[in-house]
């Protein structure tokens, strides 16, 4: 390795001033190439379900397949709408969406902030018994958890999709934690001598300070449910109360190899995703880069 | 406290036939003694190992190399990186729908693709030797998450250490070997186990993949997508074998704590904590 004794040779300086120069000429372009290659690659499917939504199902089976539609048409569009209530499979789905997102925001910014800044016995034990939950399988408590809301008569309502998240998430109380971990404790220990209750300064000092971190939070907990598929699978049962990924599921169920207009569904059902995405960009990258979270 | 209590509550059911109308029978260790004879939960535990082995060291393989691409110091990066990660937000069952007729046999983009390339096209979603793959090529396109951890990674190696190393005349691979990938180890550790308890736990896309008109949870052509976690949803909620459900996702458990334990193990040779 080279360290501050290194000889400096005419030879090593050339190839310092050779490579502060950056890239050489030309290899830009290559690198251009490679990206727009892989991008296309991953685009592709994008590609197919906008362009499948806009054929008539003699070009969809064409054979050979073509890429471009020759005429393009919204009819899928209008199909996918009457044939499943879409708007009702959006209301429900919002709706979840919504109350999720305001249960965790209320859950686990609270549990976080009583596990990092009040000193209490039993906080570590706790701690403990949160992590070792992110790693047991989800599928060991989805039976007794299915055992509990059929007891009540829940099975087939919203509650067993709209509670859990108001009584936190294991995941993002760690990364709060991890985020308030970061917050001075003399700012807080400032706040209790003045007189300030616990929750005083949970609400007026920490949150305000952690609004980046309360965002992921939230994004991530909209991308889960807006794709959630195996809780709404698990209970809800009245095609009332689908949300739109049992929505799409049961119009395959029911119209199979439809593609047009179920290409057209998927599209409407994954431009809010994206447009999230496109408005909150750097709050999914952080958030990612956190805690390793999909 | 919403969590302990199933728990404690799981692992009574996994002693017991219980089939969620009738209370519980106790019968001591049968349900796991029955899942050693039991030849659909040997497929599952082979279709679940197939999409691991491959599908987890691929996709990091995957990730690492278009994050590397990403890092590639041209303009335009935000727009590249929005692409490659945009269809990690995609709804699964979106994701799966496209897929599917992606891979469509008869009319199909991909088959047309290997047609046009002289390669031979593969009956992806009805033929058992396919579907496995079928699945990966899902997750492959999902890699965004993978690759934006690793650029991420990538930006945190001090450029001055590239330098160093070709000043003394080490080659793009050398510089791989033994500047980068020491420094990203501790994240591919981490992700290996991320992925690792991902992979065995991978329901619904093999059971979107596998979904025929009507047909609920099949385990798509001869049981080729009857994954574990597919094959425990069968068992509790087609079945209502819960007591046996439950012991499955007791072993699920064992599996992920046990290959855990081994990756960690193995880490102190290959993963590198700098000085930092």
């Amino acid at each position: 390795m080279v360290g501050l004794d290194t000889p400096v040779t005419p030879a090593r300086a050339r190839a310092v001033r050779s490579y502060r120069r950056g890239p050489r000429r030309g290899s830009s372009l290559v690198y251009h190439l490679v990206l727009v290659a892989i991008c296309a690659a991953f685009a592709l499917p994008f590609v197919i379900m906008l362009t499948t939504a806009l054929k008539t199902p003699d070009q969809i089976f064409s054979t050979p397949p073509r890429l471009l539609p020759t005429a393009p048409t919204l009819e899928n569009f209008d199909i996918a709408v009457e044939s499943m209530p879409l708007g009702r499979y959006l209301v429900n789905t919002v709706f979840l969406v919504v109350a999720n997102v305001t249960g965790t925001l209320l859950s686990c910014p609270l549990v976080a902030y009583s596990l990092t800044k009040i000193p209490w016995r039993g906080r570590n034990p706790l701690l403990f018994v949160v992590l070792s939950t992110m790693m047991l399988p989800p599928q060991v408590t989805m039976i007794p958890v299915y055992k509990l809301w059929n007891d009540l008569g829940a099975v087939g309502t919203f509650w067993p999709l709209v509670v859990p998240p108001f009584l936190g998430t294991a995941f993002f109380i760690f990364l709060l934690r991890q985020f308030f971990a970061g917050v001075p404790d003399e700012l807080v220990e400032a706040a209790r001598i003045d007189g300030a209750s616990e929750f005083r300064i949970y609400a007026q000092i920490v949150l305000p300070l952690a609004r980046p971190a309360l965002a992921t939070v939230a994004i991530f907990q909209f991308m889960w449910t807006w794709t959630d598929f195996m809780l709404p699978l698990l209970y809800l049962q009245d095609p009332d109360k689908y949300t739109l990924s049992i929505g799409l599921y049961a119009f395959f169920g029911q119209h199979g190899v439809d593609w047009g207009p179920l290409m057209a569904a998927c599209l409407m059902f994954t431009l809010p995703a994206i447009a999230i995405f496109m408005v909150a960009q750097k709050y999914f990258v952080s958030g990612i880069s956190v805690t390793g979270l999909k | 406290m919403f969590t302990l209590g199933p728990i404690a509550a799981s692992a009574y059911y996994s002693f017991t036939d219980f089939n969620i109308f009738q209370p519980p029978t106790w019968v001591g260790l049968e349900n796991y003694t029955a899942l050693f004879g039991d030849d659909r939960f040997r497929t599952a535990l082979w279709n679940t190992a197939y999409l691991t082995v491959l599908g987890v060291p691929l996709g990091l393989l995957l990730g690492l190399l278009t994050a590397m691409a990403l890092n590639f110091p041209v303009r335009g990066q935000p727009i590249y990186r929005a692409v490659l990660y945009l269809p990690a937000i995609v709804p699964v069952v979106t994701a799966t729908y496209v897929w599917r007729w992606l891979l469509n046999a008869q009319y199909g983009m991909i088959n047309r693709l290997l047609e046009l390339l002289h390669l031979p096209q593969p009956d992806w979603i009805g033929d058992p030797a396919w579907t496995k793959p079928a699945v990966l090529l899902i997750s492959f396109w999902g890699i965004g998450t993978t690759t934006i951890i690793y650029l991420a990674a990538l930006k945190e190696v001090p450029a001055h250490l590239y330098e160093a190393a070709e000043v003394d005349g080490a080659n793009a691979w050398q510089r791989f070997r033994h500047v980068t990938w020491p420094l990203i180890t501790p994240v591919t550790l981490f992700q290996l186990i991320v992925g690792i308890i991902n992979s065995l736990q991978v329901f619904t896309q093999p059971y979107l993949l596998a979904q025929q008109r009507l047909n609920q949870a099949s385990g798509g052509p001869e049981n080729s997508l009857l994954t574990y976690s597919l094959y425990l949803f069968q068992n509790a909620f087609v079945h209502l074998k819960m007591g046996y459900a439950a012991a499955m996702a007791w072993i699920l458990f064992l599996i992920t704590v046990v290959l855990t334990a081994l990756v960690l193990a193995t880490s102190k040779r290959w993963v590198h904590y700098g000085s930092r």
